[in-house]
Parts: structure tokens; sequence; C-alpha cells
């Protein structure tokens, strides 16, 4: 798939890309106890996916990622959703969130705290708008 | 040894900031787009990798925590300002932005030519010095 001399630009973005995905993900874990969290997350992701577009097309990138992006923010927004419902099971008000601390097979003792779904929610939601704004524009022609 | 450790991520960090300062002159005083991206991407990326070397060693020694981010940020900005200064000069070639006066001699314009594409006119005439 390399066209002409923009082998530099694609060979780099190869792994530039895994890099800026690494580091979104980093961010979205990270992002209880310092500078992070689902919206820079989505945000970092949706760029890395963007210098894929950049670097190579966006038939490659509708190719590497199959799914329709305006089904990842309606999944995005079903997860935040679920997140802040599942807390009336157990007979608490709706978005009231619970952790607790488990023994993880790598990791250790880690605390696990259901604002991450939340996040997830939000971190899904993020990349879908993103992605469904640049692509849209993207194709105009 | 924390001390000597500071003052090497002083040093480092004065340096990267000289190499981004002498970077900047470049920027200024040099005549046409390929050698300002020439000074703008060697330089201003030394500088500024020198810069997080030493907050990494600083951080490292002075707060005993290994941030991996500095690690990784050294490692992003090695890897992509050369390619953005290569994209930079051959987007400038490409839309016909021509050389320095002084320059001798053009192999890519050939190649160009060779495959049917247009080159810019290749050598800028020589412009009149300006008063200060």
């Amino acid at each position: 798939m390399p066209r002409g001399s923009d082998v530099f630009l694609q060979n780099i973005s190869k792994i530039v890309v895994f890099i800026i995905l690494a580091f979104a993900l980093y961010l979205f874990f990270t992002g209880h106890g310092s500078p992070g969290g689902g919206f820079i997350a989505g945000l970092m992701s949706a760029g890395a996916l963007l210098l894929l577009a950049l670097a190579y097309d966006i038939e490659t990138v509708r190719k590497v990622i199959p799914i329709d992006f305006k089904i990842v923010t309606a999944v995005g927004l079903l997860i935040a959703l679920c997140g802040g419902t599942g807390s009336l099971l157990f007979g608490e008000p709706f978005l009231k969130h619970a952790f607790g601390y488990f023994q993880l097979p790598l990791l250790g003792e880690t605390e696990l705290h259901t604002a991450l779904i939340f996040d997830l929610g939000v971190y899904l939601a993020v990349v879908g708008v993103t992605m469904t704004i640049l692509l849209t524009i993207g194709e105009d022609n | 040894m924390a001390t000597i450790v500071e003052w090497i991520a002083i040093v480092l960090a004065l340096a990267g900031a000289v190499f981004c300062a002498i970077s900047a002159f470049g920027l200024i005083r040099l005549p046409d787009v390929y050698l300002r991206s020439h000074a703008a991407t060697k330089s201003a990326a030394l500088g500024v990798l020198f810069v997080l070397v030493g907050a990494f060693v600083y951080f490292w020694v002075v707060d005993g925590d290994v941030n991996i981010k500095l690690l990784l940020a050294i490692v992003f900005v090695f890897l992509t300002s050369p390619v953005a200064g290569h994209l930079n000069g051959r987007a400038a070639y490409r839309s016909g932005v021509k050389l320095w006066k002084g320059s001798v001699r053009d192999d890519f314009k050939e190649v160009l030519e060779k495959k049917g594409a247009t080159a810019p006119k290749s050598v800028q005439q020589p412009e009149p010095p300006r008063k200060p």
C-alpha cells in the first residue's frame, strides 16, 4: 500500500500509533488518581486513528476498524447509562458509585471502582463522536 | 550524590535551552525554507530532548520517581520530529518554493522531471540586501 514517497510518514506512523494508543490507555486508567480520564483518552485515541487516516487513507482506517463509529457512540452512551442505573439494583440512588479492593493475578491488590465503567462510556462516546466528525468531513468530495 | 545529579540536570536543561535558542536564531538568520527547516528540526529536537532528559534525571534521583511519561515523550519526539521536518521540506518543494540563490545542485528536480512532474524553478533570484 505505500504510495510514492510517503514511506517515511507511513512507516513512522505505524510505530507512533501504538505509542499514542498505549498512552491513551494509560491516561484512561490513571484518571482516578492523577490527570487523565475518559475524555482525553478518547481524544487521544481518535488522534491516533486520525494519524493513520493522514498517513494512509480513510479506507485503510475503515478496514482496520470495520465498525460504524456512530454505533460506538451509542454503545458508549449505553454503557454510561448502565453504569448509572446499576446502582438502582442495590437500592442506592442513581449514579451512586462503589469501590472495593481485589486481588488481581498480575497487579496484586488493586482498587476497582465502578466509575471506571462510566469512564469507559465517556471514552467510547468521545472516540465515536470525534471519528464520526473527522471521517464525515474527510470524505466530503 | 543528589547535589551532583541536580547539577547534571541543570546542565542538561541549560544545554537544551541553548540549543533551542540557537534553533530560533537559525530560523531568523537562514535564507530559505529548506535551511530553516534544517535548523528548526535538528537543533530544536535536540534541545527538547536535553530538557526532557534533564527533567527525567532530576525526578528520578531527587524524587525517586521513574517517570515513564518523560521516557515515552523522549522516544516520541526523537521519532516524530525528523519526519515532520522531512514532510515540511517535501511539501515546500512540491508546492514550488524556490531554493536559496547559493544552491549549486538539485538532484530531486531531475528525478521529478524524468517522472513527468513539474519541478519548481530551482534557484531563487538574488534579492537586494535590505537596510536594517
